[in-house]
């Protein structure tokens, strides 16, 4: 039995300065719904990613958050190319993804993953582990011996926490948090520069999130790579990233550093979700204010006209419904996304 | 205060292929009049099947043992006839997943005022009527014309509340909530919540809430019990148990979890190992193999829940943290 970890005094990776290694700009992800073209019926147009920009840093943690259905999964993905783009431009280190052919799309993919929510369907069940950790590598680095392989394998799964003698098992032999550090080798074996992690601790008990976000901010601080960290849990995603977009309705609300989301949230979207998490002590969660929002998310294809979150927003005016407020720095680094928004406390 | 529900020496196991598995191994609480009791766990932790049993809703492989009164009455092992005129009525449940709990072929109002008829003997249009403001009480907005509606109408958040309306249609003593709120974002979490809270305020039930967030917890609950492999851990008032754990697997919860509100950089702190695997404990405590104090006696003898302070117990052979 390992003793507790001790405390470490910087757990968070610094971020590196200069170029990013990728730019989002004015992103559009839409899907097309229902409709009949033999019957002449229209399809609906979701409008899952409506004009996202963002940039991400070497070694950078940026955080999705947001409600069901606001958009934060289609981002993650559209980013890697998994889904295809309406409009915009998704720049990795200088190269326009969509402009890129198949072939030298391959070349980039070796450099960028994901790992899912539910670890056990995300793993083949009639590979062996070793085989599903190998994979990537035989696909990118096909040059490398069998030996090779093996002990890249093994040193993988070390680092992630597995015993390097169970290569030969099959995933169903894990439990979630052991599935979940098969996931994150496969997702490392290859050394990227990015990770989409989509929701990576959700479906894991609570004493086993602790290990695998300690695993993810343990590996970055080794290997450097940036993360994208899709969650609903604010308190994990504040706690790994180093910023935080906060998303609705395809939207970006809010884009700050992690404690000023939490400490000066400048959106009434942000205080509201903020003020919605439970905390873990019951005095503070029995004397708390709340802000309680109204109703739920509004339907993604018939979506409220100038700012979506005006229907449930506590300042919502008049000209709310017919503007969509633009996203603007209110100081450096933090953009907001509101007609009213809160001024900035300083620094 | 009167205790509306008294269990004493639980046991609930599964026949299974590989032997019998027991998921509770005997446990003993009680829930008074209007209170709040939080049951906390990780998967495998017996938390749901305490009430499953209760129910009688244990799966077929399944088998309870022990006491269960509620309101002085022996339930546990009642027929179903019998227990039916307890369940639904005075004591009510409601799960995690709203969809799977509701029959998608049937109308809410269909599926709401079976119940009225069923444990009241209300004509059709009393029972619509009741149910109709009993979806006004949970704020569906537009009550009369959602119930003639079909479940898959609602959203999540909505499904729930309907779950809720359902569930309070007698005006239960006991309303089990069994991760209510998991499948819900945070904001329709924090409606629902506070849908309870009024609820519980006007009707006087007592709840019992089950879930693995203890931040629903602290806001929710007025005594608290945390389950390991099957047992009671620790029990105690929510404000003592959160200030002051005193069993490291309590300990060890409260730590792990990220804080919103937390101000300094700071390492997670884990629990080593993985959940409990019910067919193969540890001897001695369950918890031990996890656990970063234990010591020569935790593999020898099975610590029992004892009290060690005012409404205060737990079961750990450390004398204090």
């Amino acid at each position: 039995m390992p003793p507790a970890q001790p405390l470490a005094a910087a757990p968070i990776q610094p971020v590196n300065k200069g170029a990013p290694l990728l730019t989002v700009q004015d992103l559009k992800v839409y899907f097309e719904v229902g409709g009949n073209r033999l019957l002449g019926k229209e399809p609906g147009v979701v409008k899952a990613v409506d004009g996202v920009s963002f940039d991400l840093r070497a070694g950078e943690t940026l955080g999705l958050v947001g409600e069901s259905g606001c958009g934060k999964s289609t981002l993650g993905r559209a980013v890697l190319r998994l889904l295809p783009i309406h409009a915009g431009r998704v720049v990795w280190l200088g190269q326009d993804l969509a402009k890129l052919d198949d072939r030298s799309m391959r070349g980039v993919r070796r450099d960028m993953q994901i790992i899912f929510q539910d670890p056990l369907a995300s793993l083949n069940p009639r590979m062996t582990v070793g085989e599903i950790i190998a994979e990537p590598m035989q696909t990118f680095q096909p040059g490398l011996n069998k030996a090779q392989v093996r002990d890249r394998v093994k040193a993988m799964m070390a680092k992630v926490g597995l015993l390097p003698n169970q290569l030969n098992r099959y995933p169903h032999e894990f439990s979630g948090g052991q599935c979940q550090r098969i996931g994150i080798a496969r997702a490392m074996i290859n050394e990227p520069k990015l990770i989409v992690c989509d929701e990576p601790v959700s479906a894991l008990d609570v004493s086993i999130q602790a290990q695998i976000v300690n695993l993810l901010m343990d590996l970055q601080r080794e290997m450097g790579m940036s993360l994208i960290f899709i969650s609903h849990n604010l308190a994990v995603v504040k706690h790994i990233s180093h910023r935080v977009m906060v998303l609705y309705l395809g939207k970006i609300m809010e884009i700050a550093d992690r404690n000023s989301i939490y400490y000066d949230p400048l959106h009434p979207y942000t205080h509201a979700l903020n003020s919605a998490v439970p905390l873990p002590d019951p005095d503070q969660e029995r004397g708390r204010s709340r802000i309680v929002l109204k109703g739920d998310l509004p339907s993604p294809l018939n979506p409220p006209s100038g700012c979506p979150f005006r229907t449930r927003c506590p300042r919502a005016t008049e000209i709310c419904a017919q503007v969509m407020p633009d996203l603007l720095p209110a100081k450096p680094g933090h953009l907001v996304a509101c007609h009213h928004a809160d001024t900035p406390r300083g620094n | 205060m009167a205790a509306v529900l008294e269990v004493t020496g639980l046991k609930t196991s599964f026949a299974t292929q590989e032997g019998a598995v027991k998921a509770v191994g005997g446990v003993d609480f009680s829930i008074n009049k209007g209170e709040t009791l939080g049951v906390v766990g990780e998967s495998g932790s017996g938390k749901s099947q305490i009430f499953m049993s209760i129910m009688g809703l244990l799966a077929r492989n399944g088998s309870a043992t022990g006491s269960v009164k509620f309101q002085g009455e022996e339930i546990l092992g009642l027929d179903v006839q019998a227990l039916n005129r307890v369940r639904g009525a005075k004591m009510a449940m409601i799960f995690q997943d709203p969809m799977t709990s509701l029959n998608p072929y049937l109308s809410v109002r269909r599926q709401m005022t079976e119940v009225l008829i069923q444990h009241k003997g209300l004509s059709e249009d009393q029972a619509a009527k009741q149910s109709a403001e009993m979806l006004e009480k949970v704020q569906i907005p537009e009550a009369k014309r959602r119930l003639n509606m079909y479940p898959h109408e609602f959203s999540g958040g909505m499904r729930q509340r309907v779950m809720i309306a359902m569930a309070l249609l007698c005006g239960p003593e006991l309303l089990i909530a069994d991760e209510p709120t998991t499948a819900l974002d945070v904001t329709v979490q924090a409606q629902i919540l506070e849908v309870l809270v009024g609820l519980q305020r006007d009707f006087g039930m007592a709840i019992a809430l089950i879930t693995h967030d203890l931040g629903v917890i602290a806001r929710m609950a007025d005594r608290v019990m945390v389950m390991y492999a099957g047992n009671i851990v620790e029990k105690g008032s929510v404000r003592d148990l959160f200030k002051d754990p005193q069993h490291p697997y309590t300990q060890g919860l409260l730590e792990s979890m990220p804080r919103l509100d937390e101000t300094e950089e700071t390492r997670l702190m884990t629990i080593g190992g993985q959940p409990p695997n019910l067919q193969n404990l540890p001897s001695g405590c369950s918890f031990r193999d996890r656990c970063r104090y234990a010591f020569e006696r935790c593999p020898v003898e099975t610590p029992l829940l004892t009290p060690f302070a005012e409404g205060r117990s737990k079961a750990c052979h450390l004398p204090s943290l």
